[in-house]
This record gives C-alpha cells, sequence and structure tokens, in this order.
C-alpha cells in the first residue's frame, strides 16, 4: 500500500537482500554442544524437558557447527533435590468429582507451575562445581540448559474478525466484526541456559515468551501447541550459537 | 535589505545553484549506477557507488537509504542504522525509507539478547 501510494511520485525498486547476523556467543572454544536437559514445569500432556533437549539437538545438528553430543536428557529436578534444592510444595488439590471426565487444569499441572516455582533453581544453575563436573565428563562442551514452563491459558475478551455479507445487488463484501470469545491456548516460557563445559560457569542466558491460543471450541493438542510455539524462537535460539541469514526485501530509491 | 545586499543574494543564489544541482545531477549517476549493480548481486561496487554518492550530495536522503540497504546485506549493522538515520532525517515523512528502516529494526532487535544477562 505504501509503494502503491509512492509508485507516482518517486522511482523506486524493490530488492531482496540476506542480511546476516552473527552469533550472539563466540563458540569457537568449543568443538561440542551438550543440550543437557532442562527443568521442566507447567503442563504434564507434554514432557517438557524430554521434547526440549529432542527438538534443540536435531536443530543444531542441521545449523550448526558444533558437534551435538547424544546423551541422556539429565534429571535435572532429582539433581537439585539432591543439591538441597528444595521443590515448590503445594497443597494437594481436591479429589475430583465422582464421574467427572475431564481434568481441570489445576489437575493438569505438576509441581512446577509458574516462574516464581522455578526461582528456587536458580541455585542449581550457578552451581560452577556440578557444571564444570558435567563438563569434564563430556569433554569440556558448551553445555544448553534451563527451564521450561509451558502452561495451560485460558481468555475471554472480544476478537475482531471479517465477515462475508452481501448487499442489494448481491455483491459481496467483507466487514470486520467484533465479537466476544472465550479462548483457550498455552503459554511457552523457556529460558536458555549456555555454560561454558570448562569453567562451569553462565555465559549467557535468554527468556523467551509466546503465547497461542485458540477457539474454546477447537481441539489441539498440546504437544502440537508446544511445537507452534518453539518453531517461533528457534532462529533467535540458533542465532546464539551460529551465524544466521534473514532473507527479506527493500526499496532502493534513486 | 538594502539594493547591494539583495543584488548579493542574488548573484549568490544564480551561481550557487548551478554548483548545487551538478553535485546532485552527478550523485544521482552514481546511486543509478550503483541500483543497477546492487540488482546484478555487485553489493561491495553499489556501496562504494552509494558512499561516493553521500559525499557528493551529504543532502540526498535516497542515496543515503540505499547505503543502509547495501550495509544492511553486507551485515554492517551499525554503519546500516547511521545511514537509515541520516535518511530519515533528510526526509522525515518519506514513508519508503520509514518502511525500510521498521524491517531493519525488526532484524536488529534479534542481535540483542531479551534479558541482557
Amino acid at each position: 500500500m505504501v509503494l502503491g501510494a509512492f509508485a507516482g511520485c518517486t522511482s523506486y525498486f524493490e530488492i531482496p537482500i540476506e542480511t546476516p547476523i552473527p552469533p550472539k556467543l563466540d563458540t569457537s572454544p568449543f568443538q561440542r554442544v551438550l543440550v543437557a536437559g532442562f527443568i521442566a514445569g507447567g503442563s504434564q500432556d507434554v514432557d517438557s524437558n524430554l521434547e526440549t533437549v529432542r527438538l534443540l539437538r536435531s536443530q543444531l545438528r542441521t545449523k550448526s557447527k558444533l558437534r551435538v553430543i547424544d546423551a541422556d536428557a539429565l534429571p535435572l529436578v532429582e539433581v537439585a533435590e539432591e543439591q538441597g534444592i528444595e521443590m515448590p510444595s503445594r497443597e494437594a488439590p481436591p479429589a475430583p468429582a465422582e464421574g467427572a471426565a475431564t481434568a481441570t487444569p489445576e489437575e493438569e499441572l505438576g509441581p512446577i507451575r509458574d516462574e516464581k516455582d522455578l526461582e528456587a533453581f536458580q541455585g542449581l544453575f550457578a552451581n560452577v562445581d556440578y557444571w564444570k563436573r558435567i563438563g569434564e565428563e563430556y569433554q569440556q562442551p558448551l553445555i544448553v540448559t534451563g527451564t521450561v514452563l509451558f502452561t495451560p491459558h485460558q481468555r475471554s475478551g472480544f476478537v475482531q474478525r471479517e465477515q462475508e455479507v452481501y448487499d442489494s445487488f448481491g455483491r459481496r463484501r467483507t466487514v470486520p466484526v467484533r465479537t466476544y470469545q472465550e479462548r483457550k491456548g498455552y503459554i511457552l516460557r523457556p529460558t536458555f541456559i549456555f555454560i561454558d563445559g570448562r569453567t562451569g560457569e553462565t555465559l549467557h542466558s535468554e527468556t523467551f515468551r509466546e503465547e497461542v491460543l485458540y477457539s474454546i471450541n477447537q481441539s489441539t493438542p498440546a504437544l502440537s501447541s508446544y511445537f507452534e510455539l518453539m518453531d517461533r524462537l528457534l532462529p533467535t535460539f540458533l542465532n546464539t550459537l551460529s551465524a544466521q541469514k534473514i532473507r527479506g526485501t527493500r526499496v532502493l530509491l534513486k | 535589505m538594502s539594493a547591494r545586499h539583495f543584488v548579493a543574494v542574488s548573484l549568490l543564489c544564480v551561481l550557487a545553484t548551478p554548483a548545487w544541482a551538478d553535485q546532485r545531477s552527478d550523485a544521482k549517476k552514481q546511486v543509478e549506477f550503483g541500483i543497477q549493480v546492487a540488482q546484478r548481486g555487485l553489493w561491495r561496487e553499489a556501496i562504494y557507488r552509494w558512499e561516493r554518492a553521500t559525499q557528493l550530495d551529504p543532502t540526498y536522503a535516497q542515496a543515503f537509504n540505499d547505503l543502509a540497504i547495501a550495509y544492511e546485506h553486507e551485515g554492517e549493522l551499525d554503519k546500516a542504522r547511521a545511514a537509515y538515520e541520516k535518511a530519515l532525517e533528510l526526509e522525515p515523512d518519506n514513508l519508503l525509507i520509514q518502511q525500510n528502516y521498521d524491517l531493519f529494526k525488526e532484524i536488529n532487535d534479534r542481535t540483542v539478547p531479551k534479558d541482557g544477562r
């Protein structure tokens, strides 16, 4: 539209460009990367620890120069408990009524439910000795770890959508209509922590927040939503470790 | 304004206008050539031409815009930002330059960590 408005009064040329984005981390001291595991919380329909480990490893295999170490994901919640970090405690939810078919969101969640619960685990990521030991075990790789919170979410409010209408001559047009809708979906809040396997120290950490909402009538599996949300933030995650090229179009002017 | 002043100012305008027009005309030739080579993928040559254009005529917003795009393509993001900002300073109402700059900022933001740790 902007281009159209200007077409009459200026000479312009659309041109495709590829912008190289340098990696945020200098990975030159490392030849290998260990996606160690994550403290996962939220929905129990998805094993966010295992799924995140699997997804990041497969992405790094094809889109990074680092060799990806195949190893079992670390059970970091258990490791934290061994280190004396207390799990967040909650009262057990009331037993479901007899014959109740669906679980309430309260029941679908594990012991780690929000960011406050995750705060307890910060000591684990700051435990230099522990990560140094893991680094020694795997020949001093770059270690990727962190937290993943994948929580169900419900929101109601006015939503604007286009509606088809026909005038008295039978001509079709669309008009914006605001309707009140209840929607449900998920919020994904991962924090990726990059640790130097030689020293056990944190090199970089980055937090994301992505959200998806569907109509209340739509049934979308939790795992599909998880991948949909991860897909949005993967380019930025990968750009931490390797250079990326972002394709776009710009307008050259005379 | 006295008659003497008026004559002096008029004379300056008459003498200065062709010089300015020549500079813009030379700069425009550089810009046009830069566009041709950029379209063939010769971005380093395009940068040379557009840098030359901005030296010839430092008020040529379009030349700064094109230069910014070339810097962006070469990954020189700091230089790209400076060139876009100069172009917008010269022509703040140019929507095409603004659109290019907005797209640039979207990409540039991805290079900055979100929580700064």
